[in-house]
């Protein structure tokens, strides 16, 4: 479980995250929602260790993250941050390979290099694995960075944003591996998303944020109305449940 | 088939050596060795401090067109050497040891070099244009300021410091020459043990952190690494700017890696190659010896305009 506790954050004079408290349930997928510039990507780093915490105090199981030496977190926790920018000139297999490292520090062994080939085929990359990176779309360069994430095998794993770029296919294709990857080995995930019915139909738990504090946080199915949603995006959102699926219905 | 690239490399640097060595021996044998083992010497010195410096800088900084020398760190070395002989005035500079003063001089550009440009990376680090101008204004303020303190040291002094000041190949100091190959020895053994993470950084500052990578610490030693590297060579022959844009560009598109342990050695070997043999060219057979850093900075210029036109600043 991630706690967070009283995480406030300001940049220069900003206010960006108030007074956060909120729980990250373990083994589920937690949807993290809420409008442009609420702050969802200033809470995931602050909870991935990219920036140190300001006031308040973020724990992974138990242990402050603070606290928590680098290289143990990277074999506990996985990232795919926003914005990938990658300007040297990598090839993709080399990129899923580097999700290795916090296991293998610079030796890889034939378990980490089997994983690495898995994690191609799994996300599709293998015809992709000997193009650069800056020479493939960004679709497909998002693939790239989850498979690298994947590979890290870790117990938790922040994406943000992964269905920018992405199409259909591919879409649904992460969401399904997420899923089997909460429910038959266990991990915890928690993802940016902003197509809302991807969330409701994949996630156990949402969280919220609208202006830097907690809208709401709790189980799919108790939090996600159409109230709650409406006003959280200032928009009208209506959720219909038809075969027992719930389905947002915005426009 | 990237360790048969190197192998190439090592041989043709061999046979260089080998030839510019024993070429042409008539008179005076040992005498000239000697001499000719300091300039070769010093030639292969500085040609892998600057390839390895170029390659290290170009990881830190994210990005394939900016060279330590375009961001004013040679220039930086002036100023700290201008700045001591003011400080310590001419006479005593003169008279001190050789190591001693190269030593001196290496140690106040590592505090300087790495106070500024820790600043200098952690602002611009999204932004190359930013970094290529800030380097530009850098190298300008450097120079005007050194020109400065010059003016205000008397003649005598200032004979002291003007053999340091231009590129030459000619007058390599033997002293000096032995502390740069112990200080260049021992950057390329710290660097060759930190080639693997060396090829994580290559991800950015973020994702390195996410796997564990202790990226501002190792940021700190390669910059470390950079400045001593530079005193090494600037030390030697003085400023050469655009020869490390060069020797990355054609490390990069021999060995068409992103690994440091093939990319690093290359780059080392290319500079040298380029610098024994424009040497050896412009020396015995143009017999026009100070034209060749005016020949290498107008090439390496010109590429740099190239690359800057066709829009690979990223
Ligand atoms: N580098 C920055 N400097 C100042 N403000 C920033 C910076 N990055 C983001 N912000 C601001 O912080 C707020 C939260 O941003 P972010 O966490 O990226 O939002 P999102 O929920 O869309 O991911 C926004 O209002 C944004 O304008
Ligand atoms: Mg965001």
């Amino acid at each position: 479980m991630i706690s967070v506790s009283t995480l406030t954050h300001s940049l220069g004079h900003r206010l960006i995250l108030d007074d956060i408290s909120v729980e990250i349930p373990k083994g589920k997928i937690t949807a993290l929602i809420g409008p442009n510039g609420a702050g969802k990507s200033t809470l995931l780093h602050l909870i991935a260790r990219q920036n140190p915490v300001q006031t308040g105090v973020i724990s992974l199981d138990g242990e402050d993250i603070a606290k928590t030496a680098s290289t143990d977190m990277a074999l506990r926790m996985a990232v795919v941050a926003q914005e990938l920018g990658v300007a040297s000139r990598l090839r993709v297999r080399d990129l899923v390979g580097f999700g290795r490292w916090p296991q293998h520090q610079g030796r890889p062994t034939e378990v980490d290099k089997a994983a690495v080939e898995k994690a191609l085929e799994e996300f599709h990359l293998l015809d992709l694995s000997d193009r650069f990176l800056d020479e493939i779309s960004g679709g497909q360069r998002q693939r790239a960075f989850v498979a690298m994430a994947y590979v890290q095998d870790t117990d938790w794993l922040l994406l943000d944003e992964p269905l920018n770029n992405l199409d259909i296919r591919y879409a649904k294709s992460l969401m399904a591996k997420l899923r089997n990857m909460a429910e038959e080995k266990n991990k915890s995930i928690v993802i940016v998303i902003h197509d809302l019915n991807y969330a409701l139909a994949n996630a156990d738990y949402f969280i919220a944020v609208k202006e830097g504090k907690v809208a709401f946080a709790g189980e799919t199915s108790d939090v996600a109305t159409s109230e709650s949603l409406s006003e959280l995006y200032d928009a009208e959102v209506n959720i219909i449940e038809s075969d027992g699926k719930c389905f947002a219905f915005h426009h | 088939m990237s360790d048969k690239r190197l192998w190439a490399l090592f041989i043709s640097l061999v046979l260089v050596v080998a030839v510019l060595f024993f070429w042409n021996l008539t008179t005076h044998i040992a005498f000239i060795l000697e001499l000719r083992a300091i300039k070769i010497g010093g030639l292969l010195v500085v040609g892998a401090a600057i390839g390895v410096s170029t390659v290290l800088f170009q990881t830190i900084s994210n990005n394939r067109i900016l060279t330590p020398s375009i961001m004013g760190f040679d220039s930086l070395y002036l100023l700290m050497q201008t700045c001591l002989i003011f400080f310590l005035s001419g006479l005593t500079y003169a008279h001190m040891p050789g190591n001693l003063l190269f030593l001196l001089n290496t140690l106040t550009m590592l505090i300087a070099s790495v106070v500024l440009f820790t600043f200098v990376l952690k602002a611009t680090r999204h932004d190359i244009q930013l970094m290529i101008l800030v380097g530009v204004i850098f190298g300008l303020v450097f120079r005007s300021f050194s020109t400065f303190i010059q003016r205000l040291i008397d003649p005598s002094e200032f004979a002291v410091l003007q053999s340091v000041m231009f590129a030459q190949f000619g007058g390599i100091n033997e002293k000096e020459l032995l502390s740069a190959l112990m200080l260049l020895v021992l950057v390329c053994c710290w660097v060759a043990r930190k080639c693997q993470v060396l090829d994580v950084m290559l991800l950015g500052r973020r994702t390195a952190k996410s796997l564990g990578v202790d990226y501002d610490r190792l940021q700190f030693m390669v910059l470390c690494a950079i400045s001593i590297l530079v005193s090494v060579s600037t030390a030697l022959v003085g400023p050469i700017i655009f020869l490390g844009l060069l020797v990355s560009a054609l490390a990069h598109s021999l060995m068409k890696t992103h690994r440091h342990a093939l990319l690093l050695p290359a780059a080392a070997m290319i500079s040298a190659l380029i610098l024994l043999l424009g040497q050896a060219l412009f020396e015995n057979l143009l017999e026009r010896q100070s034209t060749l850093t005016v020949v290498i900075e107008f090439v390496g210029g010109l590429f740099f305009l190239v690359l800057l036109s066709k829009g690979k600043i990223k």
